[in-house]
């Protein structure tokens, strides 16, 4: 799925400015723990995510995250944004909730890129 | 482009592209058309024509000893044919009010002009006041492609020669290693070593799979430095060809029951570290999972040294390769 689609489909705003909208997910994860995200997701997924600091954007990097979606209308920090905008991250925002931006997500066909627990690292 | 002429704020400067930075990075004068032909003021219309006509010229600058005094373009030609005035010099249909750029200005200040002007073209003067070129947006357009190629050629070139470090230089045990001090509680940074880590395997020839195991690894060992140490740490990667070693280690306070900070979900994070997204106590549970072999050593006295070991090995296709 595209990020130009996420963005409409959640009603929310491209926040880094590097032509993300043609860039293209192939899943997604809703999470607040880093260590979960790392534990669990799968490459090339969207990070849908209620934290805002730079660490959310260092994880994206280490673990192959595509975008990353920040839930509840959440503006992230300045440096944030600028590790972001360095390093290719595209960073969305929407009012949306946790539950339902990843329900609107997963019913428009977009499938969950978290990996079943117990699994061993991909 | 256009967004070129707005003021930028600070809050909008830290948004702003590659492309966008090449823009006041690039020099006019390696973007612009250099020695443009100059016309004489008394050559006639027909002459200029023909000289644009052969030369397939959009425009012309105008000089006289040197000085620029007027550019011609198509249009004024135009403007000569219509009143059948071939014969009469250039200097009564050139246009005379100039605007002009300086070589030495970044190529923003001429995207800025082209705006506010509407002109196609700009004469290029140097401090001297000499016409040495001519920009057109054509000019700006390829010159930004052609350094934006710079830049992609620039980390291919770094990527190859990386990879080839283990093949070029011969010894009994060549290895590379890579060493950064961690600082107890910087945030701000926290996984930034990790980062260059990754991009460092990936330089040297790393599968995207090796490179991301490494990386989960060595985050989870760098955050941990962050949250639980008195001092901070040391990240310590040795890179051989058949095998990478990374160790993290610092001077304590160390961990007062190895056994239980293996179990998934045990931490002793405090709620503040918990808010940010860390102490699920997953980590070491992680780095388990995604390394070969772990070794955890840890003394109330000496504090922690982390092993994490992942052992390559060069059958061809393999993920796990570095070449």
């Amino acid at each position: 799925m595209k990020i130009e689609q996420i963005v409409h489909l959640l009603n929310g705003e491209l926040l880094t400015k590097h032509n993300d909208e043609g860039k293209e997910v192939s899943g997604a994860m809703g999470a607040d723990l880093m260590s979960d995200v790392l534990a669990s997701i799968m490459p090339e997924a969207a990070l849908l995510t209620g934290l805002c600091n730079p660490q959310v954007v260092r994880t994206a990097l280490i673990a192959d995250i595509r975008a990353i979606i920040f839930v509840r209308g959440k503006y992230p920090a300045k440096e944030t944004m600028k590790i972001a905008n360095d390093e290719n991250i595209p960073l969305i925002t929407t009012t949306h909730g946790m539950y339902e931006a990843c329900g609107i997500l997963h019913k428009a066909g977009l499938p969950s890129l978290e990996m079943p627990a117990n699994d061993s690292c991909a | 482009m256009s967004d070129q002429v707005k003021e930028l704020s600070d809050e909008s400067a830290e948004n702003i592209t590659r492309t966008e930075e090449l823009a006041y990075e690039l020099r006019i004068n390696e973007v612009m058309t250099r020695g443009p032909h100059c016309l004489p003021p008394d050559i006639s219309i027909k002459d200029a024509l023909d000289i644009f006509q052969k030369e397939r010229f959009s425009g012309a600058p105008v000089t006289a000893n040197d000085a620029l005094i007027g550019i011609l373009s198509i249009e004024d030609l135009i403007r000569a044919l219509r009143k059948n005035d071939m014969d009469s010099d250039v200097e009564a249909y050139m246009t005379k009010d100039v605007v002009t750029v300086r070589d030495y200005d970044p190529v923003v200040e001429a995207l800025k002009t082209f705006s506010r002007t509407k002109f196609g073209r700009l004469p290029v003067l140097n401090r001297e006041n000499k016409v040495v070129g001519i920009i057109t947006k054509g000019d700006i357009s390829n010159g930004l492609l052609t350094a934006l190629q710079k830049d992609y050629h620039a980390e291919e070139i770094i990527r190859y020669r990386a990879s080839h470090l283990f093949e070029d230089i011969i010894s009994h045990r060549t290895s590379l290693i890579l060493r950064y001090e961690i600082r107890k509680g910087d945030f701000i940074h926290g996984g930034n070593a990790s980062s260059n880590i990754k991009r460092a395997l990936l330089r040297l020839g790393a599968s995207p799979q090796l490179a991301r195991r490494c990386g989960i690894a060595v985050y989870e060992a760098e955050m941990n430095l962050i949250i639980h140490t008195t001092h901070g740490g040391t990240l310590r990667v040795e890179i051989e060809p058949h095998k990478i070693t990374m160790e993290a280690y610092d001077d304590g306070p160390g961990i007062e029951d190895v056994e239980q900070a293996m179990k998934p979900g045990f931490s002793t994070a405090s709620n503040e570290i918990r808010e940010m997204g860390f102490g699920a106590g997953m980590g070491l549970v992680n780095i388990k999972r995604c390394v070969d072999e772990m070794r955890l050593i840890s003394s109330k006295d000496r504090g922690t040294n982390l092993y994490m070991i992942m052992f390559l090995d060069d059958k061809e296709n393999n993920p796990k390769s570095i070449k």
